[in-house]
């Protein structure tokens, strides 16, 4: 069923798609005007989750019961009151940047980087203490935003109770109880945007996008913003993938889910050029595990082409082979074969700001 | 005791004169909410606000952040005057006084 149906977040609407033999049709809009943060796929075929970010009115969260038909708001998480005298970020929840759930629980990550959990699909939420209140939170900053976020949430398949989150800019955590405790698991990372000495600090690495491995699940994917990493013990150490064609900047990694050498990413120029190089927009492909890479481009814009692939903009079905693409400038394409030809399904969509399958 | 006491004699005696302070509410949070005027006896804006919450829970997450301060994209005037105070919302009415919740063009 995730290859057959697909959910665009934009900034001004939900979009539900279908497909039909290679093609994708937009079929349904939800929250025409409103910007959409994340959404969560249904999950029993018809419980789903939709995060709104009103431009007065703060964020909002909806669930459907009908697999999008119909919403209704449930419960926003919610920060507790902000103790007297600590500096940082404030306690205010200012986005909803991620959601996934596993075993009946929905995670909800978050800027200003508390992650909450849900064990009643959102009626109502608990920020996970344990997370927020490490000591090391002070040290965390901005990357993309003002403050810290938490753009990633990796559940494991083998084990319920573990999940992993990728924090902008905060390094990479890792809970085995959880969400009761949590081991720092960034080693490895580097930081080429703080001083030479802070650059190995895992505390402070900025993963713009991690994808777990489903079937060998000790293998991560991480598009950094410094290049790409790969970790192949649950995030114990990570290694730099070198020699990457085109680029190694970026945003968005998709994890093959069977095979653990096989990844894609979209690059872009540089850290202060956020374009595709060259202006043609290309798609990096592994499939032995980051030595080498095909760099595919056949349905792809070639020429003046200015579209970022931002975080959760790349989605990819359970077959391995259904890719959707959404970029920032509101351009949709899919690809039928693991990413070989691509096609356009839309060029007029609102800026995209998160494709998923399901 | 006493205050409660008191507060409910100040309801009575202002709403016997029909004087009473009224938030209205953009209608934009209708597409989200039922946002009708509220009449209400308070003293000061954040006893006011507090009123139409208890009347309606929902709105609070739309006009307040988690910390109970105004949004940073929502704006009060109170009696044609913008309310600068954004934490304490200790603004005072006044009986008849005209409240407007509205959304701040700088959300969008």
């Amino acid at each position: 069923m995730d290859t057959q149906r697909a959910w665009v977040a934009t900034r001004k609407g939900l979009f539900e798609l279908h497909r039909r033999g290679d093609s994708w049709s937009i079929e349904r809009i939800s929250f025409l005007g409103e910007p959409v943060s994340m959404v969560l796929p249904p999950q029993d075929g018809r419980r789903m989750l939709a995060a709104l970010n009103l431009g007065h009115f703060g964020v909002k969260v909806h669930a459907s019961e009908d697999a999008g038909a119909t919403w209704h708001e449930v419960a926003t998480p919610s920060y507790p009151p902000q103790p007297e005298g600590v500096t940082g970020p404030a306690w205010t929840l200012l986005q909803i940047w991620s959601l996934e759930a596993g075993q009946g629980i929905v995670w909800a990550g978050t800027l200003p980087g508390g992650l909450f959990r849900s064990a009643d699909f959102g009626q109502s939420w608990q920020l996970v203490d344990a997370l927020w209140r490490r000591p090391e939170r002070a040290e965390w900053f901005g990357g993309g935003y003002d403050v810290p976020g938490i753009h990633s949430i990796c559940l494991q398949p083998q084990q319920p109770e573990e999940l992993l989150v990728g924090i902008s800019c905060g390094g990479v955590w890792l809970s085995h109880e959880g969400g009761a405790d949590w081991q720092l698991r960034a080693d490895g990372m580097r930081a080429a945007y703080l001083p030479p000495e802070l650059a190995g600090s895992p505390n402070t690495q900025d993963p713009h996008r991690i994808e777990r491995c489903r079937a060998v699940p000790e293998v991560l994917w991480c598009q950094h913003h410094n290049g790409i990493w790969r970790s192949t013990d649950n995030a114990l150490s990570w290694h730099e993938i070198a020699e990457v064609p085109v680029s190694s900047f970026g945003f968005a990694v998709a994890a093959h889910p069977q095979d653990p050498d096989t990844a894609w990413f979209v690059p872009a120029q540089a850290d202060e050029r956020r374009v595709p190089v060259d202006g043609a927009l290309v798609v990096s492909r592994t499939r032995d595990g980051g030595r080498s890479f095909e760099t595919l481009r056949r349905g792809l814009p070639q020429q003046h082409c200015y579209d970022l692939i931002y975080r959760h903009g790349l989605a990819l079905g359970s077959d391995g082979c259904t890719l959707l693409m959404g970029s920032t400038t509101g351009h949709l394409w899919s690809s039928g074969d693991a990413g070989d030809h691509w096609q356009a399904v839309s060029a007029y969509l609102p800026p995209i700001y998160a494709v998923r399958l399901g | 005791m006493l205050a409660i006491w008191l507060q409910l004699e100040r309801d009575q005696t202002l709403r016997h004169h029909g004087a009473v302070a009224t938030i209205a509410f953009t209608p934009q949070l209708r597409r989200f909410l039922a946002v009708p005027d509220v009449d209400t006896s308070a003293a000061t804006l954040r006893d006011a606000l507090e009123a139409a919450f208890e009347l309606n829970p929902r709105l609070r997450g739309y006009v307040l952040d988690d910390q109970g301060h105004l949004r940073a994209n929502v704006v009060v005037f109170v009696d044609g005057r913008r309310s600068s105070d954004r934490i304490a919302l200790a603004d005072a009415l006044a009986p008849h006084s005209r409240v407007h919740v509205l959304q701040a063009l700088s959300g969008g």
